[in-house]
């Protein structure tokens, strides 16, 4: 009997701690807010060692949030992958997402986008000392590197260089270290991303960018659907950002060591 | 909701045709590499023994991911070795190949080790007093008699294959899961009915496996 004692007791506690991790934190618990950010790219949001954010993003995400009444202490960050970011949106988990979330018609139809915050545009970084890449057309006899699955490596597939030899990985990472050895010539994605890399402390003076203007993404911040009065608070504050030349500060002090021409701040279009 | 299968761009047959290929030749070399080891695992030579035993220990207990990103970048990426392929998508192909039967092989040495023990210390001994070496008792007799006792067994390994090609997106094959990866990236929509999707394929892959080898594993086994 003592056995079923404790399978019962076990069972009890399994599902208990189920149904608590079930309804994780909603957004807005206590004083706090909760936003999603991009944890694994330098110079837009990325988590430290030893526990710290860093990146563009994430000073956007922590003036927008002291606009809205929260201290850099009510901020609890969390992660948002690309895939997720969407679900964490709708489910609630996050009060709105700052992570290198380019503004299109899909997404539209089921978040609310307030910004943009920041023009970026599909760029290549190659070694410094590498001069032959001029055009996209170049990239047909090169080999390349990219994201699993990510937009600019579709980009490469359907329009860019359907010729090209691309090689496709988790995370920019990877390819990095191609870049590095002379397995891959180049690595595609956005200029932000790829500034960010560049301006890394390990990576300075290793790669440089090309300049190349392939796409135009427009990072919003993402939003429940229907919010209009966060929206409304949002646009507010980067607008204020614009204005008080935080915004300026940010972009240099993320991406100024990559040598990396930014755009200007674009104008608010998602009202 | 639906509407994204039928975009062009997309070409579900053919990515899972890039999965169903990866888990053959993988199925195929872990088959291969599983029955050496095995081998290697029972002789009576100790040094043999040995380096089976820590492969064995050692690669079933690193995670597949790691295996396989260390396959890509460390072979290829750094040390430059291409199996003979010419562009990134052979290459990756092949590495992936190559980690996924490294892999597993270990799961099917295990699964057939399992398999020798439920052939009867006797059968063994009459083979060595008919006079025939190691080698061919274990080919001739106990290999043949262990293989059809663990069937249900491999059919469970073959399966977690065919799962487990999905971490061949981490480097790059173009297979189902990377398509995945590509459809969520674009149709944010749809998030729901694309997983769905991916999904049913990979049961309309497994199920009949299962069901398949479960019905030769019956009429297989060795009544004892």
């Amino acid at each position: 009997m003592q056995f079923r004692k404790t399978s019962a007791a076990l069972a009890a506690v399994a599902t208990l701690s189920l149904t608590a991790t079930a309804c994780g934190s909603s957004s807005g618990d206590g004083d706090k807010i909760v936003i999603g950010i991009k944890y694994d790219q330098p110079g837009l949001g990325l988590k430290t060692p030893d526990g710290k954010y860093t990146g563009f993003d994430v000073d956007v995400a922590t003036y927008v949030a002291k606009e809205l009444g929260y201290g850099a202490d009510k901020i609890e960050f969390k992660q948002a992958p690309s895939a997720e970011r969407e679900n964490l949106i709708r489910n609630g988990d996050v009060k709105f997402v700052v992570a290198s979330y380019s503004i299109n018609d899909k997404r539209k139809a089921v978040v609310d986008f307030a910004g943009p915050y920041f023009l970026a545009h599909q760029d290549l970084l190659v070694r410094a000392d590498d001069n032959s890449i001029k055009q996209a057309s170049d990239l047909n006899a090169k080999k390349l590197c990219s994201v699993t699955g990510s937009t600019s490596a579709q980009n490469v597939k359907e329009k860019l260089a359907p010729k090209a030899d691309l090689q496709e990985f988790g995370g920019y990472s990877e390819c990095i270290t191609g870049l590095e050895n002379g397995a891959v010539d180049a690595l595609t994605t956005d200029n932000s991303i790829l500034a960010g890399y560049a301006a890394q402390k390990e990576h300075q003076g290793k790669f440089k960018l090309v300049g190349l203007k392939l796409s135009d993404e427009h990072y919003g911040i993402g939003l429940k659907k229907g919010d209009k009065e966060l929206r409304d608070k949002i646009n507010a504050a980067l607008e204020k950002m614009k204005s008080d030349g935080s915004w300026e500060k940010a972009v240099k002090a993320n991406f100024g060591p990559a040598n990396y021409k930014n755009e200007p701040a674009p104008a608010i279009t998602e009202k | 909701m639906f509407d994204f299968l039928d975009n062009p761009q997309y070409d579900l047959l053919g990515a899972f045709w890039v999965t169903v290929q990866l888990a053959l030749y993988s199925a195929l070399g872990s088959l291969i590499l599983g029955t050496l080891l095995v081998g290697m695992r029972v002789s009576p030579v100790p040094l043999m023994r040995g380096f089976a035993t820590t492969y064995v220990n050692a690669v079933r207990n690193t995670p597949l991911t790691i295996v396989l990103i260390g396959c890509s970048l460390v072979l290829y990426q750094t040390l430059g070795i291409t199996l003979a392929g010419g562009d990134s998508k052979t290459i990756g192909f092949r590495m992936a190949v190559l980690g996924l039967a490294a892999y597993t092989g270990t799961f099917v040495c295990e699964a057939l080790r399992s398999g020798i023990n439920t052939v009867p210390v006797g059968q063994a001994e009459a083979a060595r007093a008919l006079g025939l070496s190691f080698f061919q008792v274990l080919t001739l007799i106990v290999l043949p008699q262990a293989f059809r006792s663990v069937i249900a067994p491999l059919a469970n390994v073959l399966i977690a294959l065919t799962k487990n090609t999905t971490v061949a997106a981490a480097i790059g094959v173009a297979e189902a899961s990377l398509l995945m990866k590509e459809m969520v990236e674009n149709e944010s929509d749809s998030l729901l009915a694309v997983f769905g999707v991916i999904a049913f394929g990979f049961v309309l892959l497994t199920l009949p496996t299962g069901l398949l080898l479960g019905w030769v594993a019956k009429r297989m086994a060795v009544k004892r």
